[in-house]
């Protein structure tokens, strides 16, 4: 099988966001950068299936600036074959993220499943993996934490809040997005860290892959960092007496209960 | 400019989120309104009375459950007919599944998870949470081509329903060819609370409740105010709680009006999934605890202690 993961360089969660001087965007200059976590579950996924399946090859691909070939060197170190960068700028809006992806997977030979996470972490849009069923005409499973393989098919669970769990059956190829719960992602072996540095990652230009500033629809400005919090109002007293403010200020100041 | 929103509906209901829709500032616009599904007519009354002018219906025994690829193909036939300027979704987990692959088919441009939306002459502007909330931006449209937006349950409040007013109602054809993907079987929740993404409140337990057993005295608080019982990812982990009930960055992301995290350290990852709570109350027996510096209200104190006294005071609330 032809296996894809689209996988997602963002900033650490522990990171303090800083805004850049012009407030379009954030400064990178002390980011630590990771895989989005949904994405780990989709190198994941695609390595488990090609345990399963002979003759499985997983690409992975990340549309991105330079910095995103580290990103591509551990899911390489995961175990994936291949890695292809697609030359985008780091602001790429899903709309040109999700054809350069859609280009690259069409010149690498037809995909028979796709991995995508369920949403980036950076922009939480939930959107690439969707826009690239759409772009490749194939169905799209999304928030999926499990998998039954058969012939041809998939049954997908997908958690749709609540507790609730829809069973879908679809035809491959098609693009599945991972939800936590799917799977556990293998750690990289720092030996293999190591042998990943000297795997090569390719690059696809923005031209090759025919995505231009043209095919943008939205761009992210005007940031703002959310207003000083005020500080934090200890209640004070014995526990029954703390209880009994809380919940007057529940009913009585936020009027919530 | 013309306004289509999209209709979440269970049993005949419209859902809350969809209702929270009609009260954005949608200026002057014409408000349409679409409900995919079967059995449609019971919504046209409750659309029409929030501030629909027009209700379209399109209803197919082939749509009764929801897919995300019948109800594309359903939408993708009947908007370029209507030629909305905007397309307005919830962002709930059904919005999520179709809303992209909608604005892809129509080559609509696309803003996801708004939490700020205002609408004035032609203008149209949006704002949305990046970097799990550490931050807002602005959404600028890059051309003027069809908008399908999506906004955050709880963003603002629903509008008071009208009963002078109603809707013009027409009914929908369209043709459904062969579909890829089926619905096979809905696992329903046994949940009896309202789950963490819809709550209005949430009150979520940490690692430090010990046990799942110990997790009554977090249920039986929630119960008495009526709100959803949260999870760390440590009492996930431990076992104490299942997946569906762990908030934060590998978990769900909330922005209730009340978050109470009691015996919760507030790491960065879960501080991700519920930053943007209207007001935050912390209780923790660590006065140096992270939590507290979000928290708008703090009890420093063990919650064995402090909780069941909650739950009592919350009973006694009215008097009785
Ligand atoms: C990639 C990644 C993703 C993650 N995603 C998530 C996520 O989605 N959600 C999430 O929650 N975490 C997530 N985490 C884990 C996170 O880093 C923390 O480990 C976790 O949130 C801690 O849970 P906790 O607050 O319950 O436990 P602890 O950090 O152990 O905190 C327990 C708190 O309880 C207090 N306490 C102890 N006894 C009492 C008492 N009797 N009464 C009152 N207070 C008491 C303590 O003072 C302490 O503050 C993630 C981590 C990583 C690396
Ligand atoms: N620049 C990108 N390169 C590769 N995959 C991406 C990129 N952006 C998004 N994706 C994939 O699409 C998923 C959803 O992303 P998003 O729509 O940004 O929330 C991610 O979890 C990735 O799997």
């Amino acid at each position: 099988m032809n296996i894809f993961a689209c996988i997602k360089q963002v900033p650490d969660t522990t990171t303090r966001i800083k805004l850049r001087g012009d407030g379009n965007g954030i400064d990178e200059a002390d980011i630590q950068w990771i895989i989005s976590p949904h994405d780990e579950l989709a190198i994941e996924e695609a390595l488990r299936l090609r345990e399963q399946q002979p003759d499985s090859v997983v690409t992975v691909l990340s549309a991105g600036p330079e910095r995103v070939t580290d990103s591509l060197r551990m899911a390489l170190a995961m175990g994936a074959d291949s890695a292809m960068r697609l030359d985008l700028p780091g602001d790429a809006d899903s709309s040109m993220n999700a054809r350069a992806l859609a280009a690259a997977i069409g010149k690498l030979g037809s995909a028979d499943i796709v991995f995508t996470g369920k949403e980036a972490i950076d922009d939480g849009a939930a959107a690439v993996g969707q826009v690239l069923a759409v772009l490749l005409d194939m169905p799209c499973v999304t928030v999926v934490n499990g998998i039954n393989y058969a012939d041809g098919a998939i049954t997908c669970r997908r958690d749709v809040g609540g507790g609730s769990i829809e069973v879908i059956e679809t035809q491959l190829p098609a693009v599945v997005a991972a939800q936590v719960g799917l799977n556990e992602p293998r750690y990289a072996t720092a030996l293999n860290i190591i042998r990943a540095k000297k795997k090569p990652v390719d690059t696809l230009t923005a031209d090759e892959l025919g995505v231009t500033e043209a095919n943008r629809k939205t761009r992210l400005k005007n940031f703002e960092l959310p207003p000083p919090k005020q500080p934090c109002q200890i209640i004070e007293g014995a526990p029954a007496d703390q209880a009994k403010e809380l919940i007057h200020v529940l009913t009585s100041e936020i009027q919530a209960i | 400019m013309k306004v289509l929103i999209i209709a979440e509906h269970k049993n005949g209901q419209l859902s809350e989120a969809t209702r929270e829709l009609f009260g954005l500032s949608l200026g002057q616009a014409e408000v349409h309104a679409v409900a995919v599904g079967e059995n449609l007519k019971l919504l046209a009354g409750p659309l029409g009375q929030l501030g629909a002018a027009k209700v379209h219906l399109i209803g197919d025994p082939a749509l009764a459950s929801y897919t995300g690829e019948s109800l594309g193909q359903a939408l993708g036939q009947f908007i370029p007919q209507l030629a909305p300027d905007v397309v307005l979704a919830a962002h709930t987990p059904q919005g999520k599944d179709f809303a992209p692959r909608l604005a892809t088919s129509l080559d609509a441009a696309l803003a996801t998870d708004c939490i700020q939306l205002s609408l004035a002459g032609a203008q149209v502007t949006a704002r949305r949470p990046v970097y799990a909330g550490k931050a807002t931006a602005e959404v600028e449209f890059t051309d003027d081509s069809l908008k399908v937006i999506t906004v955050r349950p709880r963003t603002v409040k629903p509008p008071e329903p009208d009963a002078t007013r109603s809707a013009e109602v027409a009914e929908v054809a369209v043709q459904l060819p062969g579909q890829k993907t089926a619905l096979k079987e809905i696992i329903a929740s046994e949940n009896v609370r309202p789950d963490v993404t819809e709550a209005a409140i949430i009150v979520t337990g940490g690692r430090s409740l010990g046990s799942a057993e110990n997790f009554s005295i977090i249920e039986d608080f929630a119960d008495s105010i009526g709100a959803a019982v949260g999870s760390s990812r440590a009492a996930v982990d431990a076992g104490y709680r299942p997946y569906r009930d762990q908030v934060g960055q590998t978990g769900k992301v909330v922005s209730p009006q009340v978050y109470i995290a009691c015996g919760v350290s507030g790491a960065i990852q879960h501080l991700a999934g519920m930053r943007t709570s209207k007001h935050i109350v912390a209780i923790n027996t660590d006065p140096e605890a992270p939590i507290f510096q979000l928290a708008d209200y703090g009890i420093v104190g063990d919650l064995f202690e402090v909780v069941p006294q909650l739950t009592e005071a919350a009973k006694n609330r009215n008097g009785s």
